[in-house]
């Protein structure tokens, strides 16, 4: 039946298809045919460690939790169906996911900018030829490889401890420093400086930014009499604006997640007073602590829509920033 | 430029640096450094050497430390192999063949890169607890072999289309099958970016510690990352010196990869960021 309501006056009026006008699947020839059939084929088997992983690791689990946010569970026992408890809990009664929510926001929007800044300073002043480019560019990249580790994260929680090697510079001058791990005021900015010490990463995609700009660019506006500012203010950051936008999405993405660094630093507790409870680390102790699992899922899914806002609001911010050049 | 202002330039560039590198180079003159020196001298020059915090940091828990690096070699390693082999397989896939709904997996594949781990990872320990997993070095490497760090694959297909067709098409034309193809041809033509993929796979697992922390609790199977961590809640504010010294054990292995492989790295981190 729904095929007769499908047929659209146009189709019903048109002729029947001759037999010499075989419609184009049928054109092809047999053998390209097979041959096509055959590189399918190939395709799926090459592709099915990726498919069984997207459909069993990454889909089945998605759905799954957004299931699981919908009811109370705790691996002992069955799920129960709650409806939306989860997410009006979160938002009206639960103290903490809001300050979570605040802590990792002041970290991403302190962390991220200051972080890029030092990333494009850096890589403005590396480049073009200058000596030692590869030697200087390694130094500033080896922290953003070691940044992520529990030994680094235990190396800032004794910089910045009481008797730590801040306060014993402090010392030297004579300043007694306050215990910058243990004082709420000021834990989260200790986390904040590490993030900027990775500024290595970003600094690297800046570089090979910025190799893509054609020298001949600054020769033609060095001849027209453009100093140095006004050149960095007219083509390099201009045709800078896509790489720019790229490290901001990724590294908005990446910091919003981030989770050894506070772990370690405050013990495993997001304190002092909470002043270092990021997001994930929250859902951490939620889901695998105290065994909220179904809570554990809908911040979850909380985190994912954040993320993906995000990102939307970036994609949408950058048409009006972003240059992309002759092509559009 | 004039040379005094590019001198000048040099020796700012070399203060950042030393800036920048101060707490590494502080942790390793700490690590050789008698305990009660090393919060009194902030300086770099250790007034006392002694290689003590080695010692006493090695055995300090359950296991030698050299068991935890084992484990994380093992985990390390296997989840290096299983990247090279599942991404590339994927890879190949999408920079070569044709197949139906292609653009639209590709699509999904780049949407997994940026999915947060989080969202997955509480229905994921569910079933593994389910499979009896928890405790064992499955969780961690299982998901390697079935391409789940799809980053890697996206940064291999930018790889192979760089490289000319006529090759596929010549070995085809002498009869060469896909999979000959993939083998004989692209796959020795991906070094480099295999290379980057197995360098940043080491790094990245080596210093994992969410999913490490998660996964393994029992005290005879954890990882460097998850016994540093021991190591500080049972010596709380004390012993420093011994946690130095296996921080900065624990740091060898990357700065090893880092040293071999920056050329890898850095050609890494620029071009996925860039096509």
């Amino acid at each position: 039946m729904s095929e007769s309501i499908s047929v659209t006056p146009e189709r019903a009026l048109a002729p029947k298809r001759a037999p010499d006008q075989p419609p184009g699947r049928r054109r092809r020839t047999p053998h390209v045919n097979v041959h096509r059939r055959r590189e399918a084929r190939a395709a799926y088997v090459f592709l099915a460690p990726w498919f069984i992983g997207l459909f069993v690791i990454t889909v089945g689990p998605i759905l799954a939790s957004l299931y699981l946010s919908f009811t109370n569970y705790s691996l002992l026992e069955e799920a129960k169906w709650v409806g939306t408890d989860n997410y009006t809990k979160m938002f009206f009664e639960d103290d903490r996911f809001i300050t979570s929510l605040k802590v990792t926001t002041v970290y991403v929007v302190v962390s991220v900018p200051l972080q890029l800044a030092f990333a494009l300073g850096l890589a403005l002043a590396l480049d073009r030829g200058l000596r030692g480019l590869s030697f200087y560019r390694s130094v500033y990249y080896l922290p953003s490889l070691l940044g992520g580790s529990v030994a680094i994260a235990i190396l800032w929680r004794k910089i910045f401890g009481t008797d730590g090697l801040v306060n014993g510079l402090l010392a030297v001058f004579g300043i007694q420093g306050p215990g910058w791990v243990s004082d709420p005021d000021t834990a989260l900015g200790t986390l904040i400086l590490l993030h900027v010490w990775t500024f290595g990463a970003p600094m690297v995609i800046f570089l090979a930014g910025l190799r893509q700009i054609p020298q001949s660019y600054y020769e033609a506006a060095a001849v027209d009499g453009a100093t140095k500012l006004r050149q960095f203010r007219s083509i390099t950051l201009p045709l800078l604006t896509p790489i720019i936008f790229f490290n901001l999405v990724l590294e908005v993405i990446k910091s919003f997640q981030s989770f050894t660094q506070s772990f370690i630093v405050s013990g495993g507790s997001g304190g002092p007073v909470d002043s270092t409870l990021f997001y994930t680390l929250y859902l951490y102790l939620k889901g695998f602590k105290s065994y909220e699992m179904g809570y554990a899922a809908a911040m979850a899914w909380v985190l994912l829509l954040i993320i993906a806002g995000l990102t939307g609001v970036n994609f949408l911010a950058s048409k009006y920033w972003v240059f992309y050049g002759d092509s559009k | 430029m004039p040379r005094g202002s590019r001198l000048l330039k040099h020796l700012l560039l070399i203060a950042f640096g030393l800036v920048m590198l101060y707490p590494l180079l502080w942790m390793i003159s700490s690590s050789l450094k008698p305990e009660e020196l090393i919060f009194r001298e902030p300086g770099l020059w250790p007034s006392a050497v002694t290689l003590d915090n080695y010692g006493d940091g090695w055995t300090a828990l359950k296991h030698s430390f050299g068991y935890y690096l084992w484990n994380s070699a093992v985990i390390t390693g296997l989840s290096v192999l299983a990247n090279l082999v599942a991404c590339s397989l994927a890879a190949y896939a999408f920079a070569r063949l044709n197949f139906p709904l292609k653009k639209l997996w590709f699509t999904v594949m780049l949407g997994s890169i940026m999915l947060p781990h989080h969202v997955t990872v509480v229905p994921q320990y569910i079933v593994f607890a389910e499979l009896d997993w928890i405790n064992t070095i499955w969780p961690l490497v299982v998901p390697k072999f079935l391409a789940t760090d799809a980053f890697f694959i996206f940064l291999m297909v930018q790889f192979i289309r760089t490289l000319p067709r006529e090759l596929d098409e010549a070995a085809a034309i002498d009869g060469a099958g896909y999979w000959r193809v993939f083998l004989q041809v692209i796959l020795p033509l991906c070094m480099p970016a295999l290379a980057t993929t197995g360098i940043f796979t080491f790094i990245w697992t080596w210093n994992d510690f969410f999913s490490q922390n998660l996964y393994l609790t029992n005290s005879d199977n954890l990882t460097v990352a998850v016994a540093l961590r021991q190591f500080l809640d049972s010596s709380g504010e004390s012993s420093w010196g011994p946690m130095f010294a296996m921080s900065i054990v624990s740091l060898g292995p990357i700065f090893g990869f880092f040293l071999a492989g920056q050329k890898y790295l850095i050609r890494g981190v620029a071009t996925t960021g860039l096509k």
